[in-house]
């Protein structure tokens, strides 16, 4: 278990208040003007010295990322933007750092924006989370009221603004280009890369855009140095993170923990293990619901890292963990993540708009026993003609859980949809062969 | 894509009140000039809390004309985001989520509770018009599951019967206090935690 000394978020579960004092106690904004002064240059190299990895899902090196902006302003400014539209199923570590800590967010921010540049940074956050938002803009006037930003900020020379912007429901804003729509005020629909919005982003300036969990651990990254960050963790995976453990386990709970935890260690020793019993546990969903899910026997010996995860057709994702026992109808869990896919899908790419629908439905019929043998490598066709044929990685983030279910649980699916069209059993209606048809009257 | 149903009956006219009006003019300064645009999802939410949760069409075209751009953009904005209510919702609006990680814990346990109190179907308003409820998407918090929103407030850790009295008392016009309601500290582990409690038991 990771010690106390080495967690970054000492108040995320609130025990000692968010303000700016108690922030300023457990050592939040010590030493800011010194780490600006050390240059652009180090701070970055210090980024890519501890090797930390966006924690927003995709797992992209941090220090490269900023690397890409311009070096100097040009004729249009830079912009950071902090993307805090977290919407996927099972993850909810973002909404407790706008809550608990949003003085290491605005101190990243004020860092970050030194690093690549910006004077005015847009924090979007998810419509729903209402509250955190008045909390955070709470913060951030504590901040302004002291000089921590604002003209001059924290005495390094350099203007920074920080603006919270609010989304308004919809899944897909948490894609980087379809957020930077969003904030222009448009339907938040995915941009085609390249340009990357490091060279043309928001208003068609650099922009820099960033999770959460990934700017509010910058400066404590900063303060305990690179080196601190790389010993902790494993190779290329290094660093903690905040796991979200939720689903069927007796203490469902966000917890920081040491990257390349073994799964079944994290579940036992913080959430108090599977309802039922390890034995219980039919399939793990490893990073939010648009990583493949893992069969028990996986999970039995699978680390949480990005690359232990991807070896097993999974990822780390955002860490959202959702436990399935065998209590739950495993087809049924599915089929209720693919209507959420269909359900958020923006609709710009045919076959994400059709193809999300079409997975959600034939998935309720197998959850009934309603759909015939052949659609079950149907269904595994339609995912592969959504995988990569979009602009955006929602196409993917929908396929893949589908995938992942047929991958390990197919037997389950044909022994409960296991007949044949009607064509199949010599009966002479040749041009009927969609056997759900034939079911319903006046079909 | 979600699909929406703009209100046959629609009012007549819509205007910001005069200190939604200097709200408004405040929220459109944290864009660059030129870019007023961006103003538009805070606009709708302005139009929406001042209109008892819901935007009307003449509202739209207010918003359009405040921030110069064509009547289409502002209908396209908010028939694309789920948040914006373009027919009457009630004030007291409960958005129950039944995503996996909800449903697995008894989300729809608490659909029975909401059908059985507010109204049969929904999206409905109740008898006395002031309530409604839906089903929604992932509100974003996982490990207090199940969990409803009410307006703006979540209400977390819940069971049917906490759903039942939580909805009576909203009904009554009182103010239920939202967060865990099995008494534990937002998301720590409810029994067992073994990280940070030096700072706990301080």
């Amino acid at each position: 278990m990771l010690k106390d000394k080495d967690r970054i978020f000492k108040n995320l579960y609130n025990d000692m208040g968010s303000d700016v004092t108690s922030s300023i106690a457990r050592g939040d904004w010590s030493d800011t003007k010194n780490l600006c002064e050390k240059g652009r240059d180090w701070i970055i190299n210090e980024i890519k010295i501890s090797e930390l990895r966006g924690r927003g899902g995709a797992g992209f090196p941090t220090g490269l990322k900023w690397s890409f902006a311009p070096k100097e302003i040009g004729t249009k400014p830079h912009y950071l933007v902090i993307n805090a539209d977290e919407s996927e199923p099972g993850t909810c570590k973002d909404r407790d750092i706008l809550r608990f800590e949003p003085h290491k967010l605005i101190e990243g921010c004020l860092i970050t924006s030194y690093a690549v540049n910006a004077h005015i940074c847009y924090i979007y956050i998810r419509g729903e989370y209402f509250n955190e938002g008045k909390k955070l803009q709470e913060a951030i006037d504590e901040a302004y009221k002291k000089n921590l930003i604002g003209k001059n900020a924290s005495g390094t020379g350099w203007d920074f603004d920080i603006y919270i912007h609010y989304g308004a429901g919809a899944y897909i804003c948490g894609e980087e280009t379809a957020l930077l729509e969003s904030l222009e005020g448009k339907k938040g629909q995915p941009r085609l890369k390249p340009p990357f919005p490091a060279l043309i982003g928001l208003y068609g300036c650099p922009t820099i855009i960033n999770n959460v969990e990934t700017i509010a651990v910058i400066p404590t990254i900063l303060k305990k140095g690179g080196k601190w960050f790389a010993s902790l963790g494993k190779p290329k995976n290094t660093g903690t993170k905040i796991f979200c453990i939720s689903g069927n386990v007796n203490n469902p709970c966000n917890v920081e923990e040491e990257m390349g935890i073994p799964l079944k260690n994290l579940i036992e020793t913080h959430a108090g293990g599977v309802v039922g019993g390890w034995e219980n546990l039919k399939a793990v969903i490893p990073g939010g619901s648009s990583m493949p899910l893992l069969p028990k026997k996986i999970c039995d010996t699978i680390t949480m890292d990005f690359d232990s995860l991807i070896k097993e057709k999974s990822g780390l994702g955002t860490a959202g963990i959702v436990v399935i026992n065998k209590d739950q109808d495993i087809i049924k869990c599915m089929a209720r993540i693919a209507r959420f896919y269909k359900h958020e899908s923006c609709g710009q790419c045919t076959p994400c708009r059709e193809g999300s629908g079409w997975m959600w439905r034939m998935l309720e019929r197998m959850s009934k026993g309603e759909a015939s043998i052949d659609e079950v490598d149907m269904l595994m066709d339609v995912t592969k003609q959504i995988e990569n044929h979009t602009i955006c990685a929602f196409g993917e983030g929908s396929a893949w859980p589908v995938q992942g279910l047929l991958r390990h649980f197919k037997k389950e699916i044909k022994k409960r949809n296991n007949f044949s069209p009607i064509i199949d059993q010599g009966k002479n209606i040749p041009y009927l062969v969609d056997q759900h048809l034939l079911d319903k009257e006046n079909a | 894509m979600s699909i929406k149903k703009i209100s046959k009956e629609q009012p007549e006219n819509f205007e910001f009140t005069s200190k939604n009006l200097e709200t408004a003019n405040k929220i459109i300064k944290k864009y660059p000039k030129g870019k007023q645009q961006s103003a538009i999802m805070a606009l709708l939410y302005l139009v929406q809390s001042q209109n008892d949760n819901w935007i009307p069409l003449t509202a739209m075209k207010y918003v359009a004309k405040f921030l110069d751009m064509s009547y289409i953009k502002v209908y396209e904005v908010a028939t694309f985001y789920s948040m914006y209510n373009l027919s009457p919702v009630g004030k007291h609006f409960i958005q129950i989520c039944t995503t996996t990680p909800c449903m697995i814990r008894g989300a729809y346990k608490l659909v029975e509770a909401c059908k059985e109190k507010i109204s049969p179907n929904e999206k409905q308003l109740s008898k006395d018009k002031t309530c409604s409820w839906m089903e929604v998407e992932c509100l974003g918090a996982c490990v207090n599951a199940p969990m409803i929103q009410i307006n703006n407030d979540y209400y977390e850790d819940l069971d049917k019967e906490k759903t039942l009295k939580i909805i009576d008392q909203i009904l009554n016009g009182e103010n239920p206090k939202p967060g865990s309601y099995r008494g534990r500290l937002n998301s720590e582990p409810e029994n067992n935690r073994k990280t940070l409690m030096d700072i706990k038991n301080a």
